[in-house]
């Protein structure tokens, strides 16, 4: 596979177009804004979580940026919501690990689903940020809603 | 008639400059890649690096301090540089060519200048540079960072305010935009001869009769980093107050760059920096600074830097900069003809037809310039993408990051054509259409 298809998956470029969680969030309790000042994109992520925070009930975004970071997004909206507070956390961590492998190893396919489709980022040192942004917003909006 | 061309610089090929560029050379691939990113930094040739080789071998020792003979060479090549940097931009004197790290460096002797004059540092003499509250530093939106950020500083210290210079849909801005904002109170007038952004060209020269003309106190501060390396220029000429520009665009090395200002200016301004070699009587609580320019080169000072510089400034004299500013007219000529035949690419900068630069920036509608950069990074082409150190310009013109292929002496019509062909498979990739029938 040549490198540039295999780091722009299909999933990655269908992701980017279609953009799951790409709205604003009524009664959220809390955000986060995270930029990358060296590209310039950025996103602001909501979170709306149960009663006793342990579940994310919901999570939206909205954000500005290339295909790598808005694609990233839009794959945690679909992987996060209604999902439990601490394997949303475990996730965001088990996506990091793979993305700092350069490309080595065989990520999770059953615990990362789609975003399995970012592994080729990995062996772009300039993209991993790209990736990691909206996962990061993710980390601080839940830990101000906890 | 001696062809000046994409496929030549005055009478020399393009295939013969690049013998001279071991960065060209060393490339054994069948398809090497395109370096389109010289407005960023600039390859070097073999000149610069034997000159700073040669001056480090030979004559190597400390200027301006002590009284060996050795010292005693290596003050003159010192000062030989500085003399081939003065003819190169057109300065009347060479002690108007002050050696600085970088543009960046040099912009901020000026600003810092004059923010110390603002609170009485460098008396009676420097008081023509003191601002005032209210006073008035005028701006284009267009400006790189390395001319806003340290203005910004200067408004923080003194109470004057920046004041834009505003610029239209394609990011460019016209003497009477300039005109409409001057008043008795500006005081600094600081814009980019070419933009690194959009290539615009601006007539140095009409801009400082104007602002002679309506705000007789202001201070003209050029940025012409992206001029010197590709142009021919006249500082004196264009009478300019300051100037301000770096060696590693120009072909020359890292960690050198000039400020030019005019010999009255430039022994009235404080010293941003202090330190040895500057002065000539030192108390405890006191200094007297010697003039321009040893008042500014404080500290032991990149010697060979400047002497690789020069080299570079021959390099490109032997060239001719006419001819050098023709070539990369046509680089320009033959990208912006072949881009505005893509669907969905839009030129930021002049528009076809009219003066520019030789560097294009492209915004491509649907994919992000990062996007774009990775394409084309792919496809073996070396571009820049992001704001350009530009982000007010951006702004108003609504996008966050462009793509910039820019040229030099080395630049080939092929790289010209491949940065073309790849751009237009951009969208097609993505999955957006290409409009192509
Ligand atoms: C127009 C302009 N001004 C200033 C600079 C700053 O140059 P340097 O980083 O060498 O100080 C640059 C280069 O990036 C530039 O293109």
């Amino acid at each position: 596979m040549a490198n540039l298809e295999g780091l722009y998956q299909e999933i990655i470029l269908d992701h980017a177009k279609a953009r799951h969680g790409d709205a604003p969030l009524e009664g959220a309790d809390a955000e986060h804004h995270e930029f990358n000042p060296t590209c310039g994109d950025e996103i602001t992520l909501r979170v709306k979580l149960d009663g006793a925070h342990e579940r994310i009930d919901a999570v939206a975004w909205q954000g500005d940026g290339c295909s790598i970071s808005m694609a990233s997004a839009s794959v945690l909206t679909d992987l996060v919501a209604g999902r439990p507070v601490d394997e949303a956390l475990g996730l965001a961590e088990e996506f990091r690990t793979m993305l700092r492998s350069k490309g080595e190893g065989v990520p999770d396919e059953e615990l990362l689903g789609d975003a399995i489709a970012f592994h080729g980022v990995s062996k772009y040192v300039m993209r991993i940020k790209c990736a990691m942004l909206s996962w990061v917003a993710l980390e601080a909006a839940v830990a101000k809603a906890r | 008639m001696i062809p000046t061309d994409t496929e030549h610089v005055g009478a020399r090929t393009i295939r013969d400059i690049r013998r001279d560029f071991p960065a060209f050379a060393a490339s054994g691939d069948a398809r090497p890649t395109a370096y389109l990113d010289s407005a960023a930094t600039a390859q070097r040739p073999t000149a610069v690096l034997d000159a700073e080789r040669d001056y480090l071998e030979h004559d190597l020792a400390a200027v301006h301090r002590g009284a060996s003979a050795a010292t005693g060479r290596s003050t003159s090549r010192f000062e030989e540089a500085r003399a081939d940097l003065a003819r190169f931009v057109g300065a009347r004197d060479d002690r108007e060519i002050v050696w600085a790290q970088n543009a960046t460096d040099a912009l901020n002797m000026v600003a810092l200048g004059i923010a110390d004059a603002s609170v009485g540092i460098g008396g009676a003499d420097a008081a023509r540079f003191a601002l005032d509250a209210g006073d008035e530093i005028v701006l284009t939106e267009a400006e790189h960072h390395a001319n806003l950020l340290p203005w910004q500083r200067v408004a923080q210290r003194t109470g004057a305010r920046l004041v834009p210079v505003k610029v239209d849909e394609h990011g460019c801005w016209s003497l009477d935009d300039l005109v409409s904002v001057l008043t008795p109170r500006t005081r600094v007038v600081a814009f980019a001869e070419i933009s690194n952004v959009t290539g615009l060209i601006v007539p140095v020269a009409d801009v400082v009769a104007a602002v002679r003309a309506r705000a007789p106190r202001a201070l003209v501060v050029l940025d012409a980093c992206q001029s010197v390396p590709h142009r021919p220029v006249d500082f004196a000429g264009y009478g300019v107050d300051f100037a301000a520009f770096s060696g590693h665009k120009m072909l020359g090395p890292n960690g050198i760059g000039v400020l030019y200002g005019r010999a009255e200016l430039l022994d009235a301004l404080p010293p941003a920096r202090t330190g040895g070699s500057t002065i000539t009587r030192v108390t405890f609580d006191t200094a007297e600074f010697l003039p321009a320019p040893q008042r500014f080169e404080a500290g032991t000072q990149p010697v060979s830097q400047a002497i690789g510089l020069a080299a570079a400034a021959r390099y490109l004299e032997a060239m001719g900069m006419d001819a050098v500013a023709a070539h990369e007219d046509a680089f320009a000529a033959r990208v912006l003809e072949g881009v505005a035949a893509i669907p969905g690419v839009r030129i930021v900068g002049p528009q076809p037809g009219r003066a520019r630069a030789g560097l294009v920036s492209v915004a491509v509608d649907g994919v992000h310039a990062h996007d774009v950069g990775q394409f084309l990074d792919d496809a073996g082409l070396v571009v820049r993408v992001g704001h350009h150190c530009a982000q007010p310009l951006h702004r108003a013109l609504g996008i966050t990051a462009t793509t910039r292929a820019s040229a030099h002496v080395y630049t080939t019509a092929e790289e010209a054509d491949r940065f073309v062909a790849a751009l237009g498979e951009v969208r097609g990739f993505f999955g957006l259409g290409t409009g192509a029938a």
